[in-house]
Formats: structure tokens, C-alpha cells, sequence
């Protein structure tokens, strides 16, 4: 067997384990984004999530404005934390819609309680059937809504306040 | 007596809240009354990715959304809908990345091609490494 030939496992061995080291310096990316993009909105209708508030359906995404869509939940510790982002693009004229998954009504109210109110409706998605039907994989997160109840853009976790200019661009921009 | 105290206070411990405050969903740990439907439910759910736990499949997580998403399989099941439809439909919203099932996309091609290539390697390798015959 000729020189090169011998060399052919070695080099195989190296690049198997030059792969597994870059891995292991760069994870890969876990995060799923939804096909649901750049689609309509699917039909759907959930009852109100507290008692003071209408729940949501699809037809209620497509009036003519633009708006955002926050899926979260009383029991999900980074919505926390997005909450006084969400509260400031509230205070900044954007309109925001929300579904809750898995919650109660005790547990939703003290959550707004303590860390504010933004929203204009709350679904109740008991069973998170609407949270797959949007294609999305966890809470929080949002999405930008045209004013035909097109999804425009996704955002995967918590948002940010560096967040807030691009979501008030991305809002006008589909206007 | 110090390890034994941190050893009894690990008992008061309590896990961390990552879970919602509702029961499971009706379906999600419960089979379906008809064994055939149940075992197409089975099948399906044994080759869907849970978007939670990404190395398991729905049917072995303990997520929630594994949880929500077995009850969603039985029930569609139940309602007479095919595997294949419901495997579509959440192809749809997640890309093919949810089925564990290999398609015929390009991305696969090596997957189908690599048994073929092995057999024709070993194949030259016989040839040319084992002589027949009676020895020249």
C-alpha cells in the first residue's frame, strides 16, 4: 500500500477529534425557530386567562395594526425579567397580546400584580395546543404580527431592552 | 456531625420550580382504549422529537411539552387523523428537525449512500488485499 494510502486513518482520526473539540469550545445552537414565519397566523380561540381580561383568537391578531404576540407563563422565571421590557414598548404605543401556557387564574393575577400588566388580552392554553400550532418551543417568547395576522418575526427567550429599537423598527416596517 | 446536618437538610430541599401548576394532559400518560390505535399513536410518538429534552424522543420525555404533545398525538389518533398527517403538520411548524424519521431531502443523501459506499470499499479492499488461487 503506497505512503498516502497509510495515512488516510490518521487523517480521518484527526479530523474526528479536531470536530468534537470545536463542539465542545462552540455548542451548537439548541434553539428551534418556528416554520411558522412569514405564514398566517392558524386559526385558533382561547377562552380569557383572568377574569378581567378577553382571551384571544386569531382573528383578534389581524385588525389592520401591527402587534406583538408574548407566549409566557406565571411559573417561567425568565419572564421576569422580559416584563419591564415589555412594560416600556407598551408605554411606547405598541400593542401587546399574550397567551398563557399551562397557568391559572391565581397564579396569572399575582404574576401581573408583582411584575406589571402590558397586555390587551390573555389566551389560556391549557395544554399548550396553540403554543405548537404557533411552532413555538418554550416560554417566553414573542412574536411581531402584521396587520393581515402574518408572522413576521420570531423572538426565542427573554427580550431584551437592546431589544426594544429593532421590535419598534420591525413594528413600523410591517406596518 | 457536620456531614450528618448537611445531609439532613438536603431532605428539606425542594426542587427548583421549572414546572407549570396544571396537571398533565389527559392523554399524555394514558393509553388510547384501542390497542391498534394506541400502538399507531406508539409508533408516532416513538420517532417525534421533544423540542425540551433534544435527545429523546416524545414518548421517553418527562417534559411538559413532550406531556402536551403525546396528548395531542392520541387525541388526533382517536379522531381517525393518519400518523403521516400528523407528522406533516408538525413538520410545519418545526421543520423536519421534529421527526427522527431520515427523508429523502438532499441533507440525508449521505445517510442512504454510506452503507452502499462501505460495501463498495470493503469490496476493493478483498480484492486487492486477499489472493485466490493457487499462489504464482
Amino acid at each position: 500500500m503506497s505512503r498516502g494510502l497509510r495515512l488516510i486513518p490518521i487523517i480521518l482520526l484527526l479530523w474526528f477529534v479536531i470536530g468534537l473539540a470545536w463542539r465542545l469550545v462552540k455548542p451548537g445552537d439548541t434553539a428551534i425557530p418556528s416554520q411558522m414565519v412569514e405564514r398566517q397566523v392558524p386559526r385558533f380561540q382561547l377562552p380569557a386567562a383572568i377574569g378581567n381580561k378577553p382571551g384571544l383568537a386569531s382573528a383578534d391578531l389581524a385588525t389592520g395594526q401591527p402587534r406583538l404576540l408574548n407566549i409566557f407563563a406565571s411559573w417561567c422565571v425568565p419572564c421576569i425579567g422580559e416584563a419591564p421590557v415589555l412594560r416600556e414598548l407598551q408605554r411606547r404605543g405598541v400593542r401587546i397580546d399574550a397567551i398563557a401556557v399551562r397557568d391559572t387564574p391565581g397564579a396569572l393575577n399575582a404574576f401581573l400584580a408583582r411584575n406589571g400588566d402590558p397586555y390587551e388580552r390573555i389566551g389560556a392554553d391549557r395544554q399548550s395546543e396553540v403554543q405548537i400550532a404557533l411552532g413555538s418551543s418554550g416560554v417566553p417568547e414573542t412574536f411581531v404580527i402584521d396587520g393581515k395576522g402574518v408572522i413576521r418575526r420570531q423572538y426565542i427567550g427573554p427580550l431584551n431592552a437592546s431589544n426594544i429599537p429593532g421590535v419598534l423598527g420591525e413594528l413600523e416596517q410591517v406596518r | 456531625m457536620k456531614p450528618l446536618a448537611f445531609a439532613l437538610a438536603l431532605l428539606a430541599a425542594q426542587p427548583l420550580l421549572a414546572d407549570s401548576n396544571l396537571p398533565p394532559a389527559y392523554w399524555s400518560n394514558r393509553q388510547l382504549p384501542d390497542p391498534k390505535q394506541e400502538a399507531q399513536a406508539q409508533t408516532l410518538m416513538a420517532e417525534l422529537r421533544c423540542l425540551v429534552c433534544q435527545g429523546q424522543s416524545i414518548a421517553d420525555s418527562d417534559a411538559e411539552l413532550a406531556g402536551d404533545m403525546r396528548d395531542l398525538v392520541r387525541r388526533r389518533i382517536a379522531a381517525g387523523e393518519k400518523p403521516s398527517a400528523i407528522r406533516g403538520w408538525l413538520v410545519q411548524r418545526y421543520g423536519s428537525w421534529i421527526s427522527y424519521k431520515p427523508t429523502g431531502e438532499p441533507a440525508a443523501w449521505p445517510l442512504w449512500l454510506a452503507p452502499l459506499a462501505l460495501l463498495l470499499a470493503g469490496a476493493w479492499l478483498v480484492r486487492h488485499r486477499i489472493s485466490f488461487g493457487p499462489k504464482r
